[in-house]
């Protein structure tokens, strides 16, 4: 029995928390990636970067609050800071769109050329964080670090093994479920909302009943802007900010909208998870698990590693090809093939 | 060839040259070594987006392949690591593709339902599982081998010049599945397969040690051409270099990269006629009658996904052999190098800024994108310093400003591929 919930904290301690953070990290991005695709109807290259420019506000914005004194306690100052970051993306992104994708949009082109103009934005974009915050690792997350440390635990329980929460994998599932129920009671409640998804699916009969395709774009980008910002400072926060890191967040956050059915609110949280897992999951080394579960003299010699953390990568691609071979919509009927 | 065509070229010319007068001939060389490949990239990628409108973004990932290929060909065989784990290795990777084989013959020819898919899952799972068994002992062994020189198989020891087909073909063979699975769905889909398929490739290239040592490089590679200093041991060499009034040793390195240049300006030449004949025939009329109008090329009975694969596996070989050429030319893999706004989205604004459709335009947008993409960091050097200037030595924003000058090159590559598609989106060489 004991050794069972040992194997279960261990299970919880390397597999579960930081899935369900990464999860819920990977379901913001992807829920950004699945408006612009829903809205403005092309999958945009550059959201990774996005991500790395609203996280570059942010941190910013921390080092001047860290200067000037303000913190928020035990709570990272970055929380406080969230909303700046935000509005410059949403001004960012605004100034992009008014710039660069009006025009094409008026044209009426074609998708796929939609993407490439967003390849150059992500050029643009990635210079930009690079050249103004450099591209080396920061670390910004301040405050209490574990709302629950390995040790605390084990004397708490008693058990053998102990469970680390750290202050960021709290803040982040919060944080995600807040802005998850924020999106959904505005695109299912709000008059805007409803406009939103009336543009979406049939956007001839959305102008038809006098809905302002100028305004939805606009908001859409703010909430693009605000998914990507939030998404990126908790993936900072929990592990650490580097731009290149951000631009390869890019294909498992698409697998995770993918996976889900691009254009598909729900279907893009759900697979942001199936993606977390599985990364997490597949490259885990469960021996201690095993050797806990497994009676004596059967425990593995080995890792029982599936595959080495370095082909998480590989994880995304496998199960976004599944899913492309099985079910080309995705889980939750996106756009179709 | 127009007269505007003619005089882009030349302005690209006039740009090199003006580098070897400034620079000095040794830079303009290498820029023009590889610009060269770079072009010779730049019409695979071409090859899909001009000609078929297919969406590669995994451009870095059959670069890999080809740089591979290079290893795998050239280098000398390690006799000791093939001792100790070469044939298991071997059985190892031929019982995985035997694996995946069986999986996908049980898909076809069982009736469908749950227990297809259970077949099909068991035979992958305990596939893997064995092929982890049969591989493990055989990689350690392989890589126990003196880690610190080799720890890997080698490679068959042949001519390098070899290599530069074999790239192509390993980079088509994984064009091949990643089309099989991929083509025939929305552009996008492609589009984050291939992405997904080239970081995977470089994962292994970075991880799987005995393949090519991983991020320790491999080293050494053979040449085609002769060696500097064998050159300027050679009194022949000397006494030429001599009678043109040049110093041995910048007559040596000069001689060596214009070899190169020479060798890779005839495959360049060799592969852009193929693909104006190609894009001229018959076969290129269809295809950019797929491209135009899918839904009319299939009522005219024409295979569309076939059409698609048969081109996205000819790009993606053009690519891996600019791959192979791009290595030897450095001499060196190494895969921590292998970036994807550089192997990738570079190529990409090479096609764009050239012209897509037009194979001139793909080599034209390859070298002069190639051009900017060297020079952009010396010049935004400069700017930087005329910005700073009045600043105080020693500012923090002065000292930051000239660190970020190294990230000119990316936001004016954006800046470039935003203008011309906004403005000419065309291209320089628009499609005829």
């Amino acid at each position: 029995m004991i050794d069972a919930l040992n194997a279960l904290v261990v299970l919880a301690n390397f597999v579960i928390v930081p899935a369900v953070a990464y999860g819920a990290q990977l379901a913001l991005g992807a829920l950004g990636v699945t408006l612009i695709f829903a809205i403005l109807r092309f999958t945009n290259m550059a959201h990774g970067d996005t991500m790395a420019f609203g996280t570059m506000a942010t941190i910013f914005t921390t080092w001047g609050l860290q200067n000037a004194g303000i913190s928020l306690g035990p709570l990272p100052t970055a929380l406080l800071a969230l909303p700046v970051g935000i509005a410059v993306t949403a001004l960012l992104l605004l100034g992009t769109d008014r710039l660069i994708y009006r025009f094409y949009r008026a044209k009426k082109v074609a998708p796929v050329m939609l993407l490439i103009v967003s390849v150059g934005v992500m050029f643009v974009m990635n210079g930009l964080v690079r050249f103004i915050i450099g591209v080396d690792d920061q670390r910004f997350a301040d405050g209490e670090r574990f709302i629950i440390s390995a040790r605390t635990f084990k004397t708490m329980t008693g058990l053998d093994e102990g469970l680390a929460i750290r202050t960021t994998q709290g803040i982040t599932v919060v944080t995600a479920i807040i802005v998850v129920a924020a999106l959904f009671w505005f695109l299912e409640r709000t008059r805007t909302g409803k406009s939103m998804r009336a543009y979406s699916d049939n956007e001839d009969l959305a102008l038809l009943s006098g809905i302002n395709p100028e305004r939805v774009v606009m908001i859409t980008w703010v909430l693009v802007a605000a998914l990507a910002t939030i998404a990126g400072v908790l993936y900072g926060l929990d592990k650490s900010f580097k731009p290149f890191t951000y631009f390869q967040l890019l294909l498992p956050i698409f697998a995770a909208a993918i996976v889900g059915g691009l254009g598909s609110p729900v279907g893009a949280i759900i697979g942001g998870f199936v993606i977390a897992f599985s990364e997490v999951g597949v490259t885990y080394a469960f021996k201690r698990v095993l050797g806990y579960l497994l009676p004596e003299g059967l425990e593995p010699t080995g890792l029982v590693q599936l595959l080495g953390t370095d082909y998480k990568f590989a994880v995304s691609f496998a199960i976004l090809v599944v899913v492309l071979i099985f079910k080309p919509t995705g889980l939750y009927k996106g756009a179709s093939a | 060839m127009t007269r505007r065509e003619a005089g882009l070229f030349a302005l690209v010319a006039l740009l090199i040259v003006g580098t070897g007068v400034v620079q000095g001939w040794n830079s303009a060389l290498l820029i023009l070594n590889m610009g060269l490949v770079s072009a010779l990239m730049a019409l695979g990628v071409n090859l899909q987006w001009g000609l078929a409108g297919l969406f590669n973004v995994g451009v870095m990932g059959f670069v890999a392949l080809g740089g591979l290929a290079v290893v795998i060909v050239s280098m000398p065989p390690v006799g000791e690591a093939w001792a100790a784990g070469g044939g298991r290795a071997l059985a190892g990777l031929v019982f995985g593709a035997a694996t995946v084989f069986a999986a996908i013959t049980a898909w076809r020819r069982m009736p469908r339902g749950r227990a297809r898919a259970l077949a099909m899952t068991g035979i992958l799972v305990g596939g893997f599982l064995i092929y982890r068994a049969v591989m493990a002992p055989a990689v350690g062994a392989i890589e126990a081998v003196n880690p610190a020189v080799t720890g890997y198989l080698g490679g068959m020891g042949l001519p390098v010049l070899v290599a530069w087909p074999v790239g192509g073909l390993l980079a088509a063979g994984a064009a091949w599945v990643i089309g099989k699975t991929a083509l025939g769905l929305r552009a996008d889909y492609l589009a984050i397969a291939t992405l997904g398929i080239s970081e995977i490739v470089i994962a292994v290239l970075k991880n799987e040690d005995w393949l090519s040592r991983g991020v320790k490089n491999v080293n050494g590679l053979p040449r085609p051409v002769p060696n500097e200093i064998d050159l300027q041991e050679s009194a022949e060499f000397v006494a030429r270099a001599d009678g043109l009034g040049l110093d041995p040793v910048l007559a040596s390195t000069l001689y060596v990269k214009a070899a190169y240049g020479v060798l890779f300006a005839v495959v360049l030449i060799i592969v852009l006629v193929l693909a104006q004949l190609a894009l001229r025939s018959p076969w290129g009329r269809m295809m950019r009658a797929i491209r135009d109008n899918e839904v009319a090329a299939n009522a005219m009975g024409k295979n569309i996904t076939a059409r698609h694969l048969q081109v996205f596996v000819l790009g993606s070989a053009v690519c891996g052999l600019a791959g192979a050429m791009m290595t030897t030319l450095d001499g060196q893999l190494t895969p921590s190098s292998y970036q994807p706004l550089r192997y990738t989205f570079l190529i990409w604004v090479m096609v764009i800024v050239g012209g897509s459709g037009n194979n001139f335009g793909a080599v034209l947008g390859g070298m002069l994108i190639w051009f900017l993409w060297v020079q952009v960091e010396p010049m935004g050097q400069w700017l930087l310093g005329v910005i700073t200037a009045p600043m105080p030595d020693g500012s923090w924003l002065k000292g930051h400003l000239l660190d970020g000058a190294a990230q000119m090159r990316l936001l004016t590559m954006g800046l470039v591929l935003l203008l011309v598609l906004r403005f000419s989106p065309r291209g320089l060489m628009p499609e005829r």
